[in-house]
């Protein structure tokens, strides 16, 4: 095994305890909740697109510290992202963090892959992947089901396989 | 301090040999399996396995004879009347699936009650709701008081003239509350309803005698008392199991067959449709001699001191809260560390070799009661010593000092 401490490494115990766009948005266009019925962990991801492109994303909910990173990493990298730069970092970063073939990411992408880096640790766990990557099922429940036409206050739910 | 040594006891545990350092706290989870247990079954396969209740071939009488004989020593091992009171299924969640399927349609109708409480595992919520939702029977779900206890005087409120049966844990797996199931039982019947005790974790714990307790339906896992998986036992009053219908129909469970009409065998053989888990029979005999050999007070005395060593040292810890459990706590040590949720501590104790079970204990009504949505909980068994509690409280030491940076 592993040393844990490569896992909760400082930056992903920073995260876990200062979370970044932890709140919700005023004016989302899609929004989603996400719950791993394991742990009871929840997050809600909110999103605003302009177009394809991402122009605000942010998250509630409780969880684990690694939940709680991986949303909050996730929030910071996406802004300003397109929707199939989106599609392709989840795949990678599930790649990662489950420790199989990824698809090859472009060089732009890698300076935020490499921000994921840490949260690969939990290839080690595999009961924890599901924390890692809740939030970002979550993202994509979001984009794909999640639209919200004007004055509409449901939403899409997604569940950790 | 008690009559057992868990590090003697330990050798006889071949996970521990293969797994050096493991400190294993989640027993209440599954226990592991003493070196007789794991040895007795293979030895069964060996030397006097075949088909029960079939063959008239010695070998088949020999397998037939080492079947029953595993329902005459359960009969004694929790003081049943008669052998026949004793029906092997799978687990306690298959003995009161069976209750709520037989037991069910036939003494219940729509508008009747059933009363369980708060501290019950799922297995003993979620087979009345699909009782519910085909018949039309109502739920009353009886609080917990804030000590963590259960609240005798709304239990004896809740049971009222429609109530047909109550059904109650005997020890909570989530907490580690003990329950007053003889009292509750006299209760129930003063007021003409049946009881169910599940008594999963119980059976593993204390001395359990279902005729003192008076109670109609007894359940447990052979898994959780050192047995093999696969295996677990409904106990059942002799008249009221003859009264209920079968519930899987196939061979064994039979007197005649034509296609117009059958007639059903007498319990326990009405409710062991097919092939039953034989090994796991056999198992079961080798766990109760194995707990038998400890002897059963002696097990429940090393419980109850290891518990008090850990209620004192997990409470003398900052920052870490334990669950409430009532007046009296056998076995279960449910905590909560102020700032590490339970998944990340569970992983941190993991890298300690603690294993510990983090979650919702399948007992989420109670979760949402307590208003947490997981603990950490550390469970004992024959096995552990105080030198695992230490192991622990270092293990979370180190959790809430990492997450202090």
């Amino acid at each position: 095994m592993m040393d844990l401490r490569e896992l909760y490494q400082d930056i992903l115990l920073d995260h876990g305890k200062h979370p970044r766009n932890k709140h919700a948005l005023e004016h989302p266009s899609h929004f989603a909740h996400g719950h791993n019925p394991l742990c009871g962990d929840k997050v809600t991801i909110y999103l605003k697109l302009e177009g394809d492109r991402v122009e605000d994303v942010s998250f509630e909910g409780r969880g684990c510290a690694i939940s709680t990173a991986a949303a909050s990493l996730m929030t910071e990298i996406l802004k300003g992202k397109t929707l199939a730069e989106a599609d392709l970092m989840f795949k990678a970063f599930h790649a990662m963090a489950t420790g199989t073939d990824g698809p090859e990411t472009p060089p732009e992408l890698e300076d935020d892959m490499e921000r994921l880096e840490p949260l690969a640790g939990v290839k080690a766990y595999p009961a924890r992947v599901k924390c890692a990557t809740l939030p970002w099922h979550a993202f994509e429940a979001a984009v794909k089901t999640g639209a919200l036409k004007s004055g509409e206050a449901s939403a899409a739910t997604v569940k950790t396989e | 301090m008690t009559n057992l040594d868990p590090r003697v006891i330990r050798r006889e545990f071949p996970i521990f040999e293969n797994n050096p350092g493991l400190v294993f706290l989640d027993t209440a989870a599954s226990a592991q399996k003493p070196r007789s247990v794991i040895d007795g079954i293979a030895q069964f396969y060996r030397t006097d396995y075949a088909n029960v209740h079939r063959g008239v071939y010695r070998l088949s009488a020999r397998s037939t004879e080492l079947y029953e004989e595993a329902r005459e020593r359960t009969r004694r091992f929790i003081n049943a009347e008669d052998a026949s009171e004793i029906i092997f299924v799978r687990g306690a969640t298959e003995a009161i699936n069976l209750v709520s399927n037989t037991f069910g349609p036939a003494f219940l109708k729509a508008g009747d009650e059933v009363v369980l409480t708060e501290l019950e595992h799922h297995s003993n919520i979620v087979p009345w709701q699909l009782l519910r939702d085909r018949i039309g029977i109502k739920i009353v779900p009886v609080p917990i008081e804030a000590t963590g206890g259960l609240d005798m005087g709304a239990l004896e409120q809740a049971i009222g003239p429609k109530t047909k049966l109550v059904a109650v844990t005997h020890l909570a797996n989530a907490t580690g509350a003990l329950l007053p199931v003889a009292a509750i039982a006299r209760l129930s019947h003063e007021r003409g309803a049946k009881l169910l005790v599940d008594g999963c974790q119980a059976i593993p714990r204390m001395p359990v005698d279902v005729r003192a307790i008076d109670c109609d339906f007894y359940a447990f896992s052979g898994h959780k008392m050192y047995g093999p998986t696969g295996i677990g036992v409904l106990y059942g009053k002799r008249d009221l199991l003859n009264a209920m219908p079968p519930w899987q129909g196939g061979g064994d469970m039979i007197m005649s067959v034509t296609f117009e009409e059958t007639l059903y065998q007498k319990t326990p053989h009405r409710f062991e449709a097919g092939t039953p888990d034989i090994s796991g029979a056999v198992g079961l005999t080798a766990a109760i001699d194995f707990m038998e050999g400890l002897g059963r007070e002696a097990i429940l005395d090393h419980e109850e001191a290891l518990t008090g060593y850990g209620v004192d040292k997990l409470s003398a810890m900052p920052g870490v809260n334990l669950v409430v459990a009532g007046q009296r706590r056998l076995g279960v040590l449910s905590f909560d560390v102020e700032g590490v949720h339970p998944h990340d501590l569970a992983t941190i104790l993991d890298s300690h070799q603690v294993a510990v079970r983090a979650g919702h204990h399948c007992a989420q009504p109670l979760m949402d009661k307590l208003n947490l949505a997981a603990t950490a909980r550390a469970s004992l068994g024959v096995y552990n010593d105080e030198s695992d509690i230490d192991a622990l409280v270092a293990a979370i030491k180190d959790a809430q000092e990492m997450f202090q940076r």
